[in-house]
């Protein structure tokens, strides 16, 4: 579980996030929703540590993220799997190679334990085959399901993703989408997806989180964010005609 | 603009200090030195090969045209002026010059295109020391390769002069040979040189390498920084080469 208590955080005199509250239970898909400006981003990256928050504090399963030392903090970096908007993989690594990375960094398992580890996540993401091509040979779907791949590689307890069906057709979108809902049911994982996708919403939201201007304007499900009556909600929501007409058949 | 110079100097002295940092896994600090050797020093051969050679030539025609007015110095001396010029100069600083430009904007555009396209956060949130994974690697290869090239940029420079000076008839390639060998000093002719490509295969390493890690935007920002890189580098070198002069010939 992560907890983030009363979190500000501003950039010279930039207010971004101004005393957010929420906690991401673990082996839910939790969402965090918003226009862009509205400090999605910053949040993700100050529960991730990448900032310090100017007040409050996040925990982690209890430990305050803060207080930990310097050991402590490079250990839950390693219970981290993170997927990045554009992929982030290492262009001068071939698929298999850039799943094997944080196993020959930080793992102590042997080679054929690697080797068997990076199989099962390959198959586990449907990634059969594409083990000696690299980043830039494979499409933006199968871009996404290797900065999974190598985001679970190490068994992480806590995954974030960034944007994660960015670029990405419709159809694979959603593909992205279940990927990330079941991996998280089937590791037990805490996981914190930022997106702007309303598809995502519906489709994996356990727990979806509604920001604006530096606030957490509403929280509630997937079946929930429809029937809110939060007007900063229905107008982010309700702002394409399909979701006007879902929302006129819902009443 | 003075604040930024001291502000740039601060950041890259910190950033050094991430990159002096026990590697976290040995066996890929090897693995990662071994791919730069490849690509930034063995890469840089053939360019080495077809620089020194001709400025070697050059150096022996340019000095003979000079000393062909006098009747009364020796033609080995043509060879003897050669040797020191290469030995000195041409091959450790030059070559450095054109080895900045070469192997620093590939460092610059290389780790800049990874900070754009944030597999140097990627590294980070893994808990990896980024800056340690990426750079220090390219700055080892850079201190074992460079004094390799520039023994190797000296040898051939010498040769080119005496191929050049034999071909057009300046002075015959054995009296070169003889006039390379008079009173030739290891120290001055060799160590000397090989002390500064030392320094300069640290400058084009680490600052090309401050100049990309520390990118921020996207492409065209990659682009400065790759100039940026090549620029500094090359200023550096030319302010290190006037004080090594100092140091080590007084």
């Amino acid at each position: 579980m992560i907890q983030a208590k009363g979190i500000h955080k501003s950039f010279g005199s930039n207010d971004v996030l101004k005393g957010v509250d929420v906690d991401f239970h673990q082996g839910e898909t939790n969402l965090i929703i918003g226009r862009s400006g509205s400090g999605k981003t910053v949040f993700l990256k100050t529960i991730l540590g990448l900032h310090e928050p100017d007040q409050g504090e996040i925990l982690y399963d209890g430990e305050v993220l803060g207080e930990m030392s310097k050991q402590r903090f490079k250990r839950l970096r390693q219970e981290i799997g993170m997927v990045f908007q554009g992929g982030a993989l290492f262009d001068s690594m071939t698929v298999a190679q850039n799943i094997r990375f944080p196993l020959e960094m930080f793992s102590t398992m042997t080679e054929h334990e690697m080797d068997q580890r990076v199989k099962f996540v390959m198959d586990r993401v449907r990634l059969e085959g594409a083990d000696t091509k690299f980043p830039s040979e494979i499409s933006g779907g199968m871009q996404k399901r290797v900065s999974i791949a190598r985001a679970i590689s190490m068994s992480p307890k806590y995954l974030f993703c960034d944007e994660p069906n960015s670029g990405l057709d419709p159809e694979t979108a959603i593909v992205i989408d279940q990927l990330i809902h079941e991996i998280t049911h089937e590791f037990g994982m805490t996981t914190i997806v930022n997106t702007h996708d309303m598809n995502s919403v519906l489709e994996i939201g356990d727990h979806v989180v509604f920001m604006k201007e530096g606030h957490k304007v509403w929280e509630g499900n997937s079946s929930q964010v429809l029937k809110s009556t939060n007007a900063d909600v229905e107008e982010y929501v309700f702002k394409s005609k399909l979701f006007k007409q879902v929302r006129q058949a819902l009443r | 603009m003075i604040t930024n110079f001291f502000e740039g100097i601060g950041a890259y002295g910190v950033l050094m200090t991430k990159v002096f940092r026990r590697p976290d896994r040995w066996k890929l600090f090897y693995r990662s030195t071994i791919k730069e050797i490849q690509l930034l020093g063995i890469d840089s051969i053939g360019i080495v090969v077809i620089l020194s050679v001709f400025m070697g030539a050059i150096v022996t025609i340019q000095t003979a045209f000079q000393l062909s007015d006098d009747p009364l110095i020796p033609t080995y001396y043509i060879a003897m002026a050669t040797r020191e010029s290469i030995t000195l100069e041409f091959s450790p600083t030059v070559v450095s010059l054109i080895l900045a430009g070469k192997v620093g904007s590939n460092i610059a555009s290389s780790l800049g295109t990874m900070r754009v396209s944030e597999q140097i956060d990627a590294l980070e949130v893994m808990g990896v020391n980024s800056a340690s994974y990426l750079i220090l690697p390219k700055i080892v290869a850079q201190l074992f390769f460079n004094p390799l090239l520039i023994l190797m940029s000296m040898f051939l420079g010498l040769w080119g002069g005496a191929m050049a000076g034999d071909l057009l008839g300046l002075i015959a390639f054995q009296e070169s040979i003889s006039g390379y060998q008079l009173e030739f000093i290891v120290f001055e002719n060799i160590i000397y040189g090989l002390i500064k490509s030392v320094v300069y295969a640290f400058i084009i390493g680490s600052v090309s390498a401050y100049c990309g890690y520390t990118v921020k935007g996207g492409a065209v920002e990659v682009g400065v920084a790759s100039t940026n890189a090549v620029v500094r580098s090359c200023l550096a070198i030319i302010l290190s080469n006037y004080v090594l002069t100092d140091l080590l010939l007084n």
